[in-house]
């Protein structure tokens, strides 16, 4: 199976782009920091779709007669106010961080890198319009713009998901642009244009692919940023409504007894720093693999 | 003849890949008195590795290992690496193939050659202006007073490798390394800097070693020539000799270079399977 | 002139606001291979540039196969041209395998059957089958130009614009590839305007050529007026002499 991964002449399509994979997968395994982020996102995953199976205990029942009870065997990160067990909140909560990750990834990578590559490939007028757009976006500061979208659509998760999206995308655009710029005017690209390719399809089959791998990186190490911004949402009660289990929205409600009884804010608070770490360990190794310009400089 | 300048016993660059260490030089032999030896190879064929090994430039997972390395009575091998940068430059100096990213962008032209003589001796300010004035007349730079204020980006490439040999030669060393001095240039324009470093050179009884892919300009500027082919040296003549060689590799070579009066209606191509293992980079 | 494959009458070029070439009058008929040859800034590559419509800003008039050129790249011209450029590490996209790039003209004009016309096309080329499913990085200087070649081929062009297509190669391996060019322009017919500034690979290729200097055509010369040293313009004889001093005297 590996030969045939690894095969220096393959002899098919997909054969060629396993063995490119494979190679890219390989070279993520030695990096051990990488390894530990995959870990970490992989048990968040595995969290997420297994959630019913894992936690112990619904998260949303309530327990009054056993509030704010400290870790113990039966609660292993104790419970809140409402008697509910932070374990099993927190294992849903994966769910919930988990699909605000990836709604803003598909929301926001694929408008940044039409919008970049376009800008980038067309230059003129066309560049100044579209990055004047993302400036005015890149000037406010993210929560803050994030606050005011939701403050208009409402508070809600898909209101919170459309905002941080809003909020996502001109870095990614920013990007885009800087590397077609580096290879609009290249041999390869001139010899599709000559070949009779449209704008468009240049751009998509063409310059977009070769964004990508940057783009990855970047989402992958945004994540964190993500993360903490849905949790800062949360945490101010525009984002997941209770009682839903969102980490920040958690976070928010532990305050109150941040003095007598840790566990309620400080447990959230570690699944937020571990997801987002892992999401850098990630970003920073799949940089080395797939992004080796900048790899070097360290 | 006197001491060999520089001599080189078994001398093995490795690096490592994923499959296991690739020796890029394998073992090649060769001393230089104080003439002017040319190497020759494509690309790949390790001739740019021995020149930087002979430099110790060779960087870290890179590997060179020799019976013998000396110049000048100078135990190459053992030297430290501060050892080594009192010796480049003052004692044996190279020449890259392109200026512009060699020079640095934000000096002078003037600064950089001053620099250059000053790492390795101390001049008062006046005696170093006339020195570096007078290194780039030798360079033929026709108004050496503007172009020394000049920067690396105001100036042509064929005038930024005049620069760089300028810079290479002012602190008088012994050897100089070329590497493919020229393929950067225009024709008309590689004559006059291989010229300009052909009369330095031979003026001052220095060795020179020039790296070069082209076979007839290595044999028109040099004494003897050394053709490589992956790691090895296939080859060893003197430069009037060429046309005698006898390994199957170097004619192969002479032979599939088009000729100004062409009359063969194909080019004879190299049957590489002959020699070469076919690692390829 | 009806069957001049390709026709400049006085061509003028220029990068926004800095004219590059001058008024550059000359045609090559069809079946003809004609070199342009200067030093770097004369100006030769812009001309082909120019033909093809990577450089969009000249004046004067470019026809090939007897249709004026418009200043962009366009789909009808891509079936009569195409070109073959310099760097073959720079020409080939790096993340597409050589499938891909020899299907992909095939793909925007709708031409079905890639399948075999991709295989035929590096038989073509002297290129093994086994090459076909590589990414560039997995090739030699030498591979990357014939798949550059073949791409160029796909289409079944009549006339080639080709840019120092063996200036980046070995020697060795540049007569592979001039000898692959000579044997494709025997068998298909083609017309050849190649960029060079190497005079013998001119003398091994080509039928007549122009040389050019600061923008200009100096002089328009048959190949035996080269391969005999008998150039009349000075600056033609200064570039011969600079590089047939690099002969051997043999």
């Amino acid at each position: 199976m590996i030969d045939w991964l690894l095969d220096d002449s393959p002899t098919s399509r997909l054969q060629a782009n396993m063995g490119r994979a494979w190679r890219v997968w390989t070279a993520l395994l030695r990096n051990p920091l990488a390894v530990v982020g995959a870990l970490i996102v992989l048990v968040l995953v595995v969290m997420a779709i297994f959630a019913p199976l894992i936690a112990p205990y619904s998260p949303v029942g309530q327990d009054l007669a056993n509030r704010l009870m400290p870790p113990s065997a039966e609660h292993w990160m104790g419970t809140d106010e409402l008697g509910r067990d932070i374990y099993s909140r927190v294992v849903y909560g994966a769910r919930i961080t988990l699909l605000i990750v990836t709604m803003v990834a598909v929301i926001a990578a694929p408008i940044g890198l039409v919008v970049g590559a376009v800008s980038g490939y067309f230059g003129g007028w066309v560049d100044r319009v579209l990055m004047g757009v993302t400036d005015i976006f890149l000037s406010m500061p993210k929560l803050i713009l994030a606050l005011a979208f939701v403050a208009a659509l409402g508070p809600g998760i898909e209101n919170a998901i459309i905002a941080i999206a809003i909020t996502a995308w001109p870095v990614y655009a920013r990007i885009a642009r800087a590397e077609t710029i580096t290879f609009r005017d290249s041999e390869f690209i001139s010899a599709v244009r000559l070949q009779g390719a449209s704008a468009t399809r240049v751009i998509l089959r063409h310059v977009l692919p070769l964004c990508a791998s940057s783009t990855i990186v970047r989402v992958t190490l945004d994540m964190a940023g993500i993360i903490l911004t849905a949790a800062g949402l949360g945490f101010l009660g525009l984002g997941a409504q209770p009682p839903l289990p969102e980490w920040g929205a958690m976070i928010s409600r532990g305050r109150n007894f941040i003095l007598d009884q840790w566990w309620v804010a400080t447990m959230p608070g570690f699944a937020i720093i571990l997801v987002s770490l892992g999401f850098c360990f990630l970003g920073d190794g799949l940089r080395d693999v797939l992004d080796p310009k900048q790899g070097e400089k360290q | 003849m006197s001491a060999p300048l520089l001599e080189i016993e078994n001398l093995t660059v490795t690096f490592p890949t994923s499959r296991g260490p690739v020796d890029v030089v394998k073992g090649i032999s060769f001393s230089l008195g104080r003439e002017r030896l040319g190497i020759v190879g494509e690309s790949g064929s390790g001739k740019s590795m021995t020149g930087r090994s002979i430099l110790r430039l060779i960087r870290k997972p890179g590997r060179v290992t020799a019976d013998r390395m000396t110049f000048d009575g100078i135990d190459l091998l053992s030297q430290s690496e501060r050892q080594m940068r009192e010796l480049r430059g003052a004692r044996i100096s190279m020449v890259m193939q392109d200026p512009k990213f060699s020079l640095n962008p934000v000096m002078t032209i003037g600064e950089q050659i001053g620099e250059a003589l000053l790492t390795h001796k101390k001049l008062p300010r006046s005696e170093l202006k006339a020195r570096v004035l007078s290194m780039l007349e030798a360079v033929r730079i026709n108004e050496p007073e503007r172009v020394a204020n000049l920067y690396p980006h105001e100036v042509s490439g064929g005038m930024g490798q005049r620069v760089m040999i300028a810079m290479m030669l002012i602190p008088e060393p012994d050897l100089l390394i070329a590497d493919e001095p020229t393929s950067a240039l225009d024709v008309s324009v590689q004559a006059q800097v291989l010229d300009i470093i052909d009369d330095l050179v031979t003026g001052k009884g220095m060795g020179l070693i020039l790296i070069s892919h082209d076979l007839n300009l290595v044999s028109r500027y040099c004494d003897r020539i050394l053709v490589m082919n992956s790691g090895e040296i296939v080859e060893s003549c003197k430069a009037s000799d060429l046309h005698k060689a006898t390994h199957p590799y170097t004619r192969g070579l002479l032979a599939a270079m088009p000729r100004m009066n062409e009359d063969r209606d194909e080019l004879p191509v190299l049957d590489r399977s002959t020699w070469t293992t076919g690692a390829g980079t | 002139m009806k069957n001049a494959a390709i026709h400049l009458e006085n061509l003028s070029i220029s990068y926004g606001k800095t004219p590059v070439v001058f008024d550059v009058n000359f045609s090559v008929s069809e079946g003809e291979s004609f070199a342009l040859v200067g030093e770097s800034g004369s100006g030769k590559s812009t001309i082909l540039k120019a033909i093809s419509g990577l450089a969009p800003d000249w004046t004067g008039k470019i026809s090939v196969l007897g249709k004026p050129r418009g200043h962009a790249p366009d789909r009808e011209f891509a079936k009569v041209c195409q070109m073959v450029f310099q760097d073959p590490y720079g020409s080939l996209h790096p993340r597409k395998t050589v499938d891909d790039c020899l299907a992909e003209p095939l793909a925007v004009h709708g031409i079905g059957g890639r399948d075999t016309r991709v295989k035929d096309m590096l038989d073509a080329v002297g290129l093994d089958q086994r090459f076909r499913f590589r990414f560039p990085h997995q090739l030699s200087g030498g591979q990357r130009q014939r798949v550059a070649i073949a791409r160029a081929l796909m289409l079944e062009p009549r006339v080639m614009l080709l840019d120092e297509p063996t200036s980046a190669l070995d020697v060795s391996v540049q007569a592979e590839i001039l000898n692959l060019l000579k044997k494709l322009r025997r068998e298909q017919g083609l017309t050849y305007l190649m960029v060079t500034h190497n005079l013998p690979v001119v003398s091994f290729l080509c039928d007549r050529m122009a040389v050019m200097r600061h923008g200009r055509v100096v002089e328009i010369a048959e190949v035996d007026a080269l391969k005999t040293g008998r150039l009349s313009d000075p600056y033609s004889r200064e570039l011969y002499a600079a590089s047939g001093g690099t002969l051997q005297p043999a």
